[in-house]
């Protein structure tokens, strides 16, 4: 089963976030493979050791997104393929999800397997795209994936419990981070991830611009006490101010 | 007058919350209709009129309900090339955002997610959409036509100003090259006593709360307040509580009257999904954490300590 991951470079959750002068979120600083992402390359190596055949990480990102193609490959993937241009940088979700389409068209996978959303981003709304321009049908927000044959299965989590929801290869599949517990890259993967192939390629046109950038009108900070002891019955207070209590 | 496209989704047969709230918004911005589909649309198309649809487009075909995305959007796909409106709304709901993602690169149309608002502007639309954890507003304009927005729960507030639809059956044939992503079973876990999206109070739990184990502290506190209990993603991640019970920017958006952020620092991701609750109050060891900043009442303290007197007290106060 050939099986591709779609990865992305972001910047690290548990930093802080700053933005660049135009207003767009800074990814210079610490970035690191999306941890979404993770899931989806542990997903998609546990199904190539139950069913054998390859796991190729697909990204769009600028040539340093190649650090998080290449964690990925110490964890077990086999190989890479990261789509670098100027002209991509500020992509909106269609034309990261045109892009993405092309490259894994040519590997012509059985099973794509994509975050349910970036930690970065959190749309969404590149994955339903890529389905549709791959012709594939999608199997969303899986906690479980089952693959027998040419069929699988996902556990598609809802709001009150989940639905069944099986379809043929080849499929795009979304996974939650309840799929799997990433493994960590040992020793011998960090070595061998050095001597696997990324594969280079260039790539313009956007769909949304940007129009301008205002500061949302912040909340104002109430009072900040130290419990002593009289917390509890200040906060019944404001619950009794909020007609709540 | 500019037409507005509202795609209407159904749960167990009735038009869901978001969608109406959709509704109200684009009643202001041009001609409404909308469309519904699968089992219910019809009487869907009622309750759509009361909201300002004019025209309601229906199929109860049940290759809406039975299959992911694709039969929707064959659907909305041709009735696109009938009518041609120039704005289509959708919920972002784990359902809509599918319907649209999809449609949208069927169409070669330019998206925007995750929006707080849509004006009219120039003849176009521009989308406001709330980023970096809230802190910002990116002002988003759709190039070409149709412009394809998803906004936020909660956004609007869903409000019937009365009138009737006219309904119109869809004439669509969903192909068997749609019928592929099959849900073969629904299975409920979980019946939330209060929902989170319309519960009056919400207390929600962060990593502060030290463990699985203590998410008891805050049930008792949400029923005895008649409330509901939320968490922070972090938790969710960790797989200490259920998916369904995330609020933030990837989870649910809540604006409840009260809301208590127990041992949660007040992430964006978080923050972005209950920071139009009406009143904030923040639980945490702390006094830095972000939430501080953002609460009508911020208590620097053990949670675990403040949690159950606290509970205790609220039962005081309802029993006295």
């Amino acid at each position: 089963m050939k099986i591709v991951v779609t990865v992305k470079q972001v910047p690290d959750p548990n930093s802080n976030l700053t933005l660049e002068a135009d207003s767009t979120i800074s990814r210079e600083k610490e970035v690191v493979l999306d941890p979404g992402d993770e899931c989806g390359i542990e997903e998609g190596l546990q199904l190539k050791e139950a069913h054998g055949g390859e796991v190729i990480l697909v990204s769009m990102g600028p040539d340093r997104a190649k650090d998080a193609i290449r964690k990925g490959l110490s964890m077990g993937a086999d190989r890479g393929v990261l789509i670098s241009d100027a002209s991509l940088a500020g992509a909106d979700a269609l034309l990261t999800a045109r892009v993405l389409a092309a490259a894994i068209k040519q590997e012509e996978p059985d099973l794509v397997i994509c975050a349910t959303e970036s930690y970065d981003g959190s749309t969404g709304m590149v994955p339903p795209m890529l389905a549709e321009l791959l012709g594939f049908p999608q199997l969303t927000f899986a906690k479980k994936v089952e693959v027998d044959g040419s069929t699988v299965k996902v556990h598609r989590q809802t709001a009150d419990g989940y639905q069944i929801v099986e379809a043929s290869t080849p499929a795009l599949i979304t996974v939650t981070a309840a799929i799997a517990e990433p493994r960590y890259a040992s020793l011998k993967g960090i070595m061998a991830a050095r001597s696997k192939e990324i594969k280079q390629v260039a790539a313009s046109e956007l769909g949304v611009e940007i129009e301008g950038v205002v500061e949302a009108e912040a909340r104002k900070a109430g009072e900040v006490i130290e419990d002593d002891g009289s917390a509890v019955e200040k906060i019944v207070q404001v619950l009794a101010a909020a007609k709540v209590l | 007058m500019p037409s507005i496209l509202v795609y209407a989704e159904l749960s167990e047969g009735k038009v869901a919350t978001t969608s109406l709230e959709l509704m109200t918004k684009a009643r202001d911005l041009g001609d409404v209709y909308a469309v519904a589909l699968g089992a219910g649309a019809k009487t869907a198309a009622t309750t759509l009129g009361k909201h300002g649809a004019k025209v309601v487009h229906v199929s109860e075909d049940s290759a809406f309900d039975d299959y992911v995305a694709e039969p929707a959007t064959d659907a909305l796909a041709s009735l696109y090339e009938k009518e041609k409106p120039d704005l289509i709304l959708f919920a972002f709901t784990p359902d809509s955002r599918e319907v649209a993602g999809r449609l949208a690169a069927r169409l070669g149309a330019g998206l925007i997610s995750n929006a707080g608002d849509v004006v009219a502007k120039d003849g176009g639309f521009v989308a406001k959409v709330p980023y970096f954890g809230g802190a910002k507003v990116a002002s988003m304009k759709a190039n070409g036509k149709p412009a394809i927005v998803l906004i936020r729960p909660k956004s609007f507030e869903a409000s019937a100003k009365g009138g009737t639809a006219e309904v119109k059956q869809l004439d669509v044939k969903v192909g068997d090259g749609s019928k592929r992503a099959h849900i073969a079973e629904r299975v409920v876990e979980a019946s939330e006593k209060v929902k989170l999206e319309e519960a009056r109070v919400v207390i929600s739990g962060g990593r502060g709360m030290g463990g699985p184990q203590n998410f008891p502290l805050l049930e008792e506190l949400a029923n005895a307040l008649g409330g509901a209990v939320g968490a922070s993603r972090a938790v969710v991640d960790a797989g200490w509580v259920p998916y369904s019970m995330q609020v933030g920017q990837t989870g649910k958006s809540v604006r409840p009257g009260v809301y208590i952020a127990v041992g949660i620092s007040g992430a964006m991701q978080h923050t972005v999904g209950m920071k139009t609750s009406k009143i904030i109050i923040a639980i945490n060891k702390d006094a830095e954490a972000p939430i501080m900043k953002m609460a009508d009442l911020g208590v620097v303290g053990d949670a675990l300590k403040i949690v159950p007197a606290l509970t205790a007290a609220v039962k005081a106060k309802k029993n006295g």
